[in-house]
């Protein structure tokens, strides 16, 4: 689509900072960024109420913070787990456990440190399962962590004094033994616990990028040969850097068996790791944001999107090859491209390309809902003759026309979409030049 | 007990082969292209549903025939116009993009052909005792599916050391950078490969999806087993692949007749183990109970003794 | 004597069944600038690999200030105090250019696998990378990419990692392979500076730069050295000149 974008990231921002001092605008950008997040999330309670968008907040913050812990691994180590879910659903009963030792009086601990219980267990377990798996990159490295998962949950079943067989692990949060003021009967005081631990961890994941190890993780990744000829063990940055993320992976895991007092198995499956995989991808590995995007995003249309449709795994799946042949950046990626021509003020430039393609685009999405929905209907409803209805229209799903219907409006808008999409990466190189000859 | 070995070492046999027909191509794309496709057991899962298909409309023959043609040209379709332009981002994001194809081959199943298992049966003609053993049967299928293994075992053979192509992939497989010398037809060479690879699991699906059960979940089942086989057998080695194919199949096929547990091993030496808690649980655990944790066991103790695999070649 | 900065004792290289290093001898001393010369596949990268511990040696013993580093894993060697770069550039593409160094100074200055330090606030790591910088003339492109660099940008960065490491004994792999006149002229000026005080040992095919840089200079011909000398002593080896100069003999001066 458009290249030769130079991919000014937040560490560069970073190596500036040094050169010019820390400078004062520097800081009070990223305070400012900082205290903006705080605010909305603060006032996000106030403006949407409902149970429906509680619930969604809530899993927001977890994804967020899981989110992240993953791409310690992907973004910043290079390493692709299929397993990160381990970690998550161990942290989730390890924090479910604690739990429940305080439910029957034998153990006394605070509730709002139940996601630091997860997070220390997931932590030991990552130590020695990175240890094993982190020998190698890439390829075996993404095998491994795909069979560990799998290790875990068929050992599930046959564990049920540790894992609750199908039904799970359940624990009562309500326990008296708190330190702030709450009771967390009340899912607004479970979402400030997410917030603070978020934070906290959001925090915490964004610093460590900026130590010792946390840049060597990046160079490991980079290149893990020349690594070892300025002093590192490759396997011991990895180990230590999956340690880590397991880690922030376990607090996410606590705050989920928090907020749904409830751990099963199938928290540290290949489906929540795929999840994950998913979300951070769309957010974005290249920039640390990335995943907080592809967690708020994901969240939200998984939520709302299933409430209309049983496709949206489909959906789910399209967007993502989608974003890796065209985006490998993600979300975030797509919006720093645009940083340049911002700061050049040159974006009324582009956006009539883009509102040119975003019609057809939308024409082809249509196109595909419906091919989608009739299919769907004719495969998974019980009653495939009963009416299909989309978006107020009801037909059979049977009949010629709505598939016509859906095939035009696929091709049509593809084919219209295609012309638009020339003429997008038109206006990109036409504005990207005329940033260049001045000089900018 | 020798009935029991027997009809064990036949089962071995059947999906030791059934594990190598898919790993093989796995092998080959991965030696070649360095890509894992993960999205391989997909293809396997397409083949069964190809071939229920085609053998509603026009029968089992020719869906044989048939339904590995046509993975294998999906094959190539994914090769030309998807891999071949996320190569350009790396090779993570080849493995992210094959991913994201076993995601949405699942999805678009699931879609066609619904969420449960469709109606794929073993032929009538095919439909049999071939021969009883000990007063158990030995079907005429299972017999048919040693055939087409072995088939396509030696039809593979050949290919692999009697041709051109089979001298440039060998040669490739032990020394990578070899592929640069193929000459000018690289990527034409890649396209095939990676649809032959894609037909051999296709093939795998069309005898083994009638014989076990056609349903969404069964790349899945299978998948996490022949990477596995790949890991444990050295990753781009064939002899690697089809030794742990068969040894794996072994361990899972004997283990499921085994009902023994760590309390009756206990118990020879006069030891009551607790049934208390989570250790009651382990000493609990039946042979049998572990068939699903077998592989990956096997697997993290290959690679904390043994990191290259079996007849590994390459370090990294 | 001194003991040798480095010290290879009948080191033997086989791969499968052919033999790369057929017995290597070579003492490099304390603070000398020794080339190592000889024609393609004479095996002196597969030479560079063995003593930096990337391959494993069959057989012979290799020491470093006198301590035994046979086999030893690359890291380990490196924090003993030897230095390399590659043939093939060899950097953090993805890092800029100035996280490049940096990265390399982290070890030595023992901060380690550190969690609990922030690298924009080590003051003298950062001055220092920023000093590296400069000397090789990278100053200006401290916050690009790495992977943006022009080819004689990066052989720059991957000398000025090579150097960042504080070890006293460098190894170069043709660091001037691939540049043009005016390129190598001041590649040659910086590995001059650069090196200064340190023991260099550097492979080269550009014999300019060879004769320029050198104290001593060791022909490597099919894994054996089959000379060592002072550049004057090798260009009137005969044997030397039989082997790696052929026909075209330089005429001798001495």
């Amino acid at each position: 689509m458009i290249d030769n974008t130079t991919m000014d990231s937040a560490e560069i921002k970073g190596g500036q900072a040094v050169q010019s001092g820390f400078s004062g605008a520097a800081i009070a950008k990223w305070a400012g960024i900082w205290l903006g997040f705080i605010l909305i999330s603060l006032a996000l309670p106030k403006i949407f109420d409902s149970r429906f968008a509680m619930s969604m907040f809530n899993q927001m913050g977890i994804a967020i913070v899981f989110a992240l812990s993953f791409n310690m691994l992907l973004g910043q180590g290079g390493l692709l787990s299929f397993g990160h879910a381990v970690f998550y659903g161990m942290g989730g009963f390890g924090a479910i456990h604690v739990l429940c030792m305080v439910n029957d009086g034998e153990l006394r601990i605070y509730t709002e440190l139940l996601p630091l219980a997860g997070g220390i267990f997931a932590a030991i377990l990552g130590f020695i399962l990175g240890f094993i798996s982190t020998r190698r990159a890439a390829i075996p490295f993404a095998l491994i962590t795909m069979g560990i998962g799998e290790l875990l949950l068929a050992s599930s079943l046959l564990l049920p004094s540790f894992f609750g067989g199908e039904e799970g692990i359940a624990g009562d949060r309500w326990t008296e033994i708190t330190l702030l003021p709450f009771k967390y009967g009340k899912s607004i005081e479970v979402y400030y616990l997410i917030l603070i631990w978020m934070f906290l961890s959001v925090a915490a994941m964004y610093l460590l990028t900026k130590t010792p190890l946390g840049q060597m993780a990046n160079a490991v990744r980079d290149n893990h040969q020349r690594a070892q000829f300025i002093g590192y063990d490759p396997h011991k940055v990895r180990t230590f850097q999956f340690t880590l993320a397991a880690f922030f992976a376990g607090i996410a895991g606590g705050l989920f068996a928090i907020n749904y007092e409830m751990v099963t198995a199938e928290n540290l499956g290949m489906l929540p790791s795929t999840d994950i995989l998913m979300m951070t991808v769309i957010g974005g590995i290249t920039y640390f944001f990335g995943p907080i995007l592809g967690a708020i995003f994901i969240t939200f249309l998984q939520l709302v999107v299933s409430n209309v449709t049983h496709a949206w795994m489909l959906y789910f799946g399209i967007m993502f090859i989608i974003m890796i042949m065209w985006a490998p950046d993600g979300l975030a990626g797509l919006i720093m491209r645009h940083q340049p021509i911002w700061r050049a003020k040159r974006m009324t430039k582009i956006l009539p390309s883009y509102l040119a393609a975003l019609v057809p685009g939308l024409v082809m999405f249509a196109g595909v809902i419906v091919l989608v929905e009739i299919m769907f209907h004719i495969s998974l409803s019980i009653d495939p003759e009963s009416p299909l209805s989309i978006m107020g229209v009801s037909f059979r799903a049977q009949a010629f026309m709505p598939w016509a219907v859906g095939i035009l409006l696929l091709g049509v808008g593809g084919y219209l979409f295609k012309l638009a999409a020339r003429r997008v990466n038109q206006a990109w190189k036409t504005v990207l030049a005329e940033i260049k000859q001045e000089g900018v | 007990m020798s009935e029991f070995i027997i009809f064990s070492l036949l089962n071995t046999l059947i999906y030791g082969l059934l594990l190598f027909m898919l790993s093989s191509g796995l092998t080959l794309i991965f030696g070649l292209m360095n890509v894992l496709n993960f999205a391989h057991a997909s293809f396997y899962m397409l083949g069964a549903y190809f071939a229920y298909q085609v053998s509603i409309h026009v029968g089992f023959i020719p869906a044989l025939f048939l339904a590995p043609l046509g993975v294998g040209i999906l094959g190539m379709i994914v090769e030309r116009y998807g891999l071949r332009k996320v190569h350009a981002h790396g090779h993570v994001a080849e493995l992210l993009f094959t991913f994201g194809l076993f995601f949405l081959f699942n999805e678009l199943v699931i879609l066609i052909w619904g969420r449960n298992p469709v109606d794929y049966q073993i032929p009538d003609f095919l439909d049999f005792p071939l021969f009883t053993l000990f007063g158990a049967d030995f079907s005429a299928y299972k017999g048919f599916m040693l055939l087409i293994s072995i088939a396509m075992f030696i039809g593979m053979y050949l290919v692999i050391n009697r041709t051109r192509i089979g001298l440039v992939i060998q040669a490739s497989l032990t020394h990578p950078e070899m592929v640069n010398v193929l000459g000018h037809n690289v990527p034409a060479v890649f396209m095939y490969v990676f649809g032959a690879g894609a037909a051999l699991a296709g093939l795998a699906g069309v005898i083994g999806g009638n014989f076990l059960v056609t349903e969404p979940g069964m790349a899945m089942a299978l998948g996490p087993i022949v990477f596995v086989v790949i890991v444990v057998g050295g990753m781009g080695s064939l002899t690697g692949a089809f030794i742990s194919s068969l040894f794996l199949a072994g361990l899972q096929t004997f283990a499921v007749g085994m009902d023994y547990s760590l309390a009756d091993f206990l118990g020879h030496f006069g030891i009551q183990a607790s049934s208390e808690g989570f250790w009651g649980d382990i000493v609990r655990i039946e042979i049998a109970n572990t068939r699903a944790m077998i592989p990956f066991l096997f697997m993290i103790f290959m690679l904390i003794f043994r990191p290259k695999g079996l007849m590994g070649v390459r370090e990294e | 004597m001194a003991t040798a900065a480095l010290k290879l004792d009948n080191v033997k290289k086989n791969f499968g069944d052919s033999q790369i290093i057929t017995g290597l001898d070579l003492e490099v001393l304390q603070g000398e600038r020794h080339a190592i010369i000889g024609p393609n596949g004479a095996g002196k990268s597969t030479m560079f690999h063995l003593i930096s511990g990337l391959y494993e040696v069959s057989s012979g013993k290799i020491a470093l200030n006198g301590r035994n580093i046979t086999n030893m894993a690359p890291h380990k060697i490196n924090r003993l105090g030897l230095a390399r770069s590659f043939q093939i550039t060899n950097i953090f593409p993805n890092m800029t250019v100035f996280q490049n160094v940096r990265c390399a100074l982290l070890w030595t200055k023992g901060y380690k696998y550190s969690i609990w330090h922030l690298c924009d606030r080590l003051k003298k790591v950062n001055a220092q990378a920023h000093e590296i910088l400069e000397r090789i003339k990278l100053s200006s492109m401290a916050n690009e990419k790495a992977a943006v660099l022009s080819y004689a940008d990066q052989r720059a960065l991957e000398i000025g990692i090579t150097i960042a490491c504080g070890a006293d004994i460098i190894m170069l792999d043709e660091p001037t392979a691939g540049m043009s006149n005016q390129e190598t002229t001041q590649a040659v000026a910086l590995i001059k500076s650069v090196t200064e005080g340190k023991t260099l040992l550097i492979v080269e095919h550009d014999m300019g730069v060879v004769f320029d840089l050198a104290d001593r200079i060791s022909v490597l011909v099919y894994g054996k050295i089959i000379a060592t000398g002072t550049p004057d002593e090798v260009r009137c080896d005969p044997k030397v000149q039989e082997a790696y100069l052929g026909k075209e003999a330089v005429e001798c001066s001495a």
